[in-house]
């Protein structure tokens, strides 16, 4: 290994846990980052990496364990607290003050902690200058936030961390949102970070999108670690593929011309959606037939969430959604859902307080006296444990159970198109046995179509009937999911 | 930005000037109406640091309010100290009773804190009626002395008190402090890990407006020779301050001042239309938030932002 591995770390994570109520998002974590070192955390979605993070900056409060920055435990030390030791750290998502200045944005972050700073001295208006000047916002200092580019935003949060020179640098997905071309320059300004003696803790979703920039990777599951090592070989160690791509996939897929309808179900044309500034769907194109299974893989933050929403008509966007030959553009969100195309969100959004049974007659609400009770029997006959859950309150289940009854919720609507955003989401792999039992039986004893959105590829490639890649807004595979592993798989780690 | 300040000084200064002449050619009717407009104005500010700045919605402004009016009040009945005296204890105790309702109320997020203070106006309420003999109950408390009898010096008093205050808290609205205040305000997680101790600056703002109210509380009622509920603690009259600050424009402290003149003046010269007259002001309030959720002043300052 390379020489920085000689000093002593600057910061030691040993056995950090994190327990919310009966959850355990980090399990007895434990790592060590020296100076001048980048380090990558990386996990799929709710694999507890960003808990980890937070737990680290005191944003949450570690259930156990010790954080030890430079000989002293800082574990359980609120986050102002940390902070003024040395740590800096960028959001993803942030709320500048919009009213003043970028050069003003910066000296926020440079003034102390005290109620007698009534006037900013002009040492503190030159390092702020100085540091603009660091990240490349030096053109732009004088202009408020709400005129700049998005990756501008970023790089003021970027000079905002680093602006009382810590030395821990933590950094949320430093990638997100950003185009390829502005995805180097930000590396460059990371790697700038290490060589400035500082440690850098990353976290991102996959090895991949870090892969050039990082010295070391702690890959994460269900908030343990797998493994740790160099980048490439975390990307090869097995149980980290098996996670990502999952083992040996048996796929079923049917050929698309089976599917009788010559114009599919639901054409999605040209699709864009712009949050303010950040794009979230770029020129994106898709088609379900009638009675056809169709998964959309992708990272977190790759658009999956955002094109479902789209297409249930939460969000303004550009180009063509059609449903059966019929635009759905003005639709009212309500109105899609009641015509049959439900969505099943990756939040679940069920009525916590209310009992199962309510939660399921709900969604049942239109259907007819008689119509009501053949479908719940026909849903507890596709998830047994429902049933024995009826009187309970939604909230009080556990994960797999909510995941179930939300989608079961979701059937109750009768759908013709069923949208399942992310229904693996945090579950544990017993439950993603059951569920994709239960979809398969959906899939062999109905004429359902299926939309699938899932980063866990594992889950979505067997049942599928197509498969498209989504990644960083743009869709830029599709194919049956038999030669997925071998033509998209590697991107995927 | 830095031209726009110096405008807005030159602005301000000038209408504090020409406000100042006022006593020399409108009637004491008018003039009466503006003092109380004044000390509403500087209620409706220091409820606009509390909001705008490091965003916390009190419910309860009343609160700070009556306890300074009503314990400068009762001060000033049972001991008969100097009224100076008597304003800056009031204004203490407000400080006080501020400062023991928010570090608990802090410590809870969102709405809690807000529903937090809306129970302490209720209890001073009820503390007030209470203690009838202490307090006067709900007839009111009758105070001795008052600052003076002159109309012009009154108002010269209340628009002194106004300005002085509108420097310190718009000064301190632009401070370093203001600063980490709103960035407390908008974004709490980040500016914890940027190194401020969020509550430990929530709870100085929460003090400063506590006793700006204090002070503006226990001066009124010296104005009136009167203390009662209806005037000073009434959740209605929380309602008008919040409505003041809301429409003069959020996070602009000198905005809540002109939205309480306009208030105060515009219920007044709607008068002769009776019962209509707060249905209009509150009509046009509700209009301003829907339309203008900057309120005046905020409106203004974005078109000169823009420019």
């Amino acid at each position: 290994m390379d020489a920085t591995s000689n000093f002593a770390p600057v910061l030691e994570v040993r056995g950090l846990t994190k327990r919310f109520g009966g959850l355990t998002a980090v399990k007895n974590l434990s790592l060590e980052l020296r100076a001048g070192e980048i380090f990558g955390l990386i996990g799929p979605n709710g694999s507890g990496k960003s808990t980890a993070m937070k737990s680290i900056m005191g944003i949450e409060r570690p259930t156990t364990g010790d954080v030890v920055f430079q000989g002293e435990n800082i574990a359980g030390l609120p986050a102002h607290k940390i902070a003024r030791k040395g740590f800096g750290m960028v959001f993803q998502h942030s709320r500048p003050l919009n009213r003043q200045t970028v050069l003003e944005n910066i000296m926020v972050a440079l003034l102390p902690d005290s109620l007698l700073m009534l006037f900013a001295d002009k040492a503190l208006t030159e390092r702020a200058e100085w540091i603009a000047e660091r990240v490349g916002l030096a053109a732009v200092m004088h202009r408020k936030p709400p005129t700049l580019p998005f990756a501008d935003l970023r790089r003021m949060e970027l000079a905002k961390a680093i602006a009382r020179d810590p030395k821990v640098v933590l950094v949320d997905e430093p990638f997100a949102g950003l185009t390829l071309a502005e995805v180097g320059i930000f590396s460059e300004l990371i790697s700038s970070f290490r060589d400035e003696g500082r440690a850098v803790l990353l976290v991102d979703h996959n090895v991949k999108s870090v892969a050039a920039l990082v010295d070391r990777v702690l890959a994460m599951y269900l908030g343990e670690e797998i493994c740790t090592g160099r980048a490439d070989e975390v990307m090869r160690n097995e149980t980290v593929r098996r996670v990502y791509l999952g083992g040996a996939i048996e796929t079923s897929a049917r050929p698309e011309t089976s599917f009788a309808d010559k114009v599919p179900l639901l054409q999605v044309e040209n699709v864009s959606v712009f949050y303010g500034k950040a794009q979230a769907l770029d020129n994106v194109s898709i088609h379900v037939h009638q009675g056809e299974f169709v998964s959309v893989v992708g990272l977190n933050g790759a658009g999956k969430t955002t094109l479902f929403n789209a297409i249930s008509g939460f969000l303004p966007y550009t180009g063509e959604i059609v449903r059966g030959g019929e635009s759905l553009r003005g639709v009212s969100p309500a109105k899609i859902a009641r015509h049959g195309l439900v969505q099943c969100p990756e939040s679940r959004e069920l009525f916590g307080e209310m009992s199962v049974r309510e939660n399921l007659d709900l969604g049942g609400h239109h259907l007819s006296d008689e119509a009501r009770p053949k479908q719940i029997e026909w849903l507890f006959e596709l998830f047994p444990i429902l049933r024995e859950r009826q009187g309970q309150m939604a909230q009080t289940l556990s994960g797999g159970e909510q995941q179930m009854l939300a989608i079961g919720r979701a059937l109750m609507m009768q759908p013709k198109i069923l949208i399942l955003d992310e229904p693996t989401l945090g579950l544990a792999p017993v439950i993603l046995e059951q569920l994709s039992k239960a979809l398969e039986k959906l899939r062999q004893t109905s004429d359902i179509t299926v939309l699938l959105g899932e980063q866990n590829v594992t889950f979505a490639l067997p049942h599928a009937d197509r498969v498209y890649v989504l990644e960083h807004a743009r869709i830029v595979w599709e194919g049956d999911p038999g030669r997925f592993a071998a033509e998209a798989g590697e991107g995927y780690l | 930005m830095s031209l726009f300040k110096t405008r807005l000084f030159w602005i301000a200064l000038g209408i504090v000037v020409i406000a100042s002449t006022l006593p020399l050619y409108v009637s004491g009717y008018i003039l009466g109406l503006l003092t109380v407009a004044y000390y509403f104005g500087v209620f409706a500010m220091s409820w606009d640091l509390l909001f705008g700045f490091a965003g916390e919605v009190n419910f309860g402004p009343t609160f700070l309010i009556g306890v300074g009016a009503y314990t400068a009040g009762i001060i000033n009945h049972e001991y008969g100290l100097s009224v100076y005296l008597c304003i800056f204890i009031g204004a203490m105790a407000s400080v006080i009773a501020g400062f023991v309702l928010a570090l608990p109320a802090l410590r809870v997020r969102g709405p809690y804190f807000g529903l937090t203070t809306l129970v302490a106006v209720l209890m001073l309420q009820n503390f007030i009626v209470v203690f009838a003999d202490l307090t006067g109950g709900e007839i009111g408390l009758t105070i001795p002395d008052v600052i003076t009898i002159n109309a012009s010096a009154n108002y010269w008093i209340a628009l002194g008190f106004m300005s002085i205050s509108a420097a310190v808290l718009y000064g301190l609205s632009q401070s370093p402090l203001g600063l980490v205040l709103q960035a407390s305000g908008q974004d709490p997680v980040q500016a914890g890990a940027l190194g401020f101790n969020i509550v430990k600056h929530k709870l100085f703002a929460f003090i400063v407006s506590a006793f700006f109210s204090g002070l503006a509380g226990a001066m009124l009622v010296f104005y009136f020779g009167t203390a009662s509920v209806g005037t000073v603690v009434d959740v209605a009259v929380g309602v008008q301050v919040i409505v003041a600050a809301v429409l003069g424009g959020r996070r602009t402290v000198l905005g809540a001042a002109l939205g309480a003149i306009f208030l105060i003046v515009a219920g007044e010269f709607l008068r002769p239309t009776g019962e209509l007259a707060t249905f209009i002001v509150s009509a046009v309030a509700l209009l301003v938030v829907l339309f203008f959720p900057g309120g005046f002043l905020g409106a203004a300052m974005s078109r000169e932002a823009r420019s």
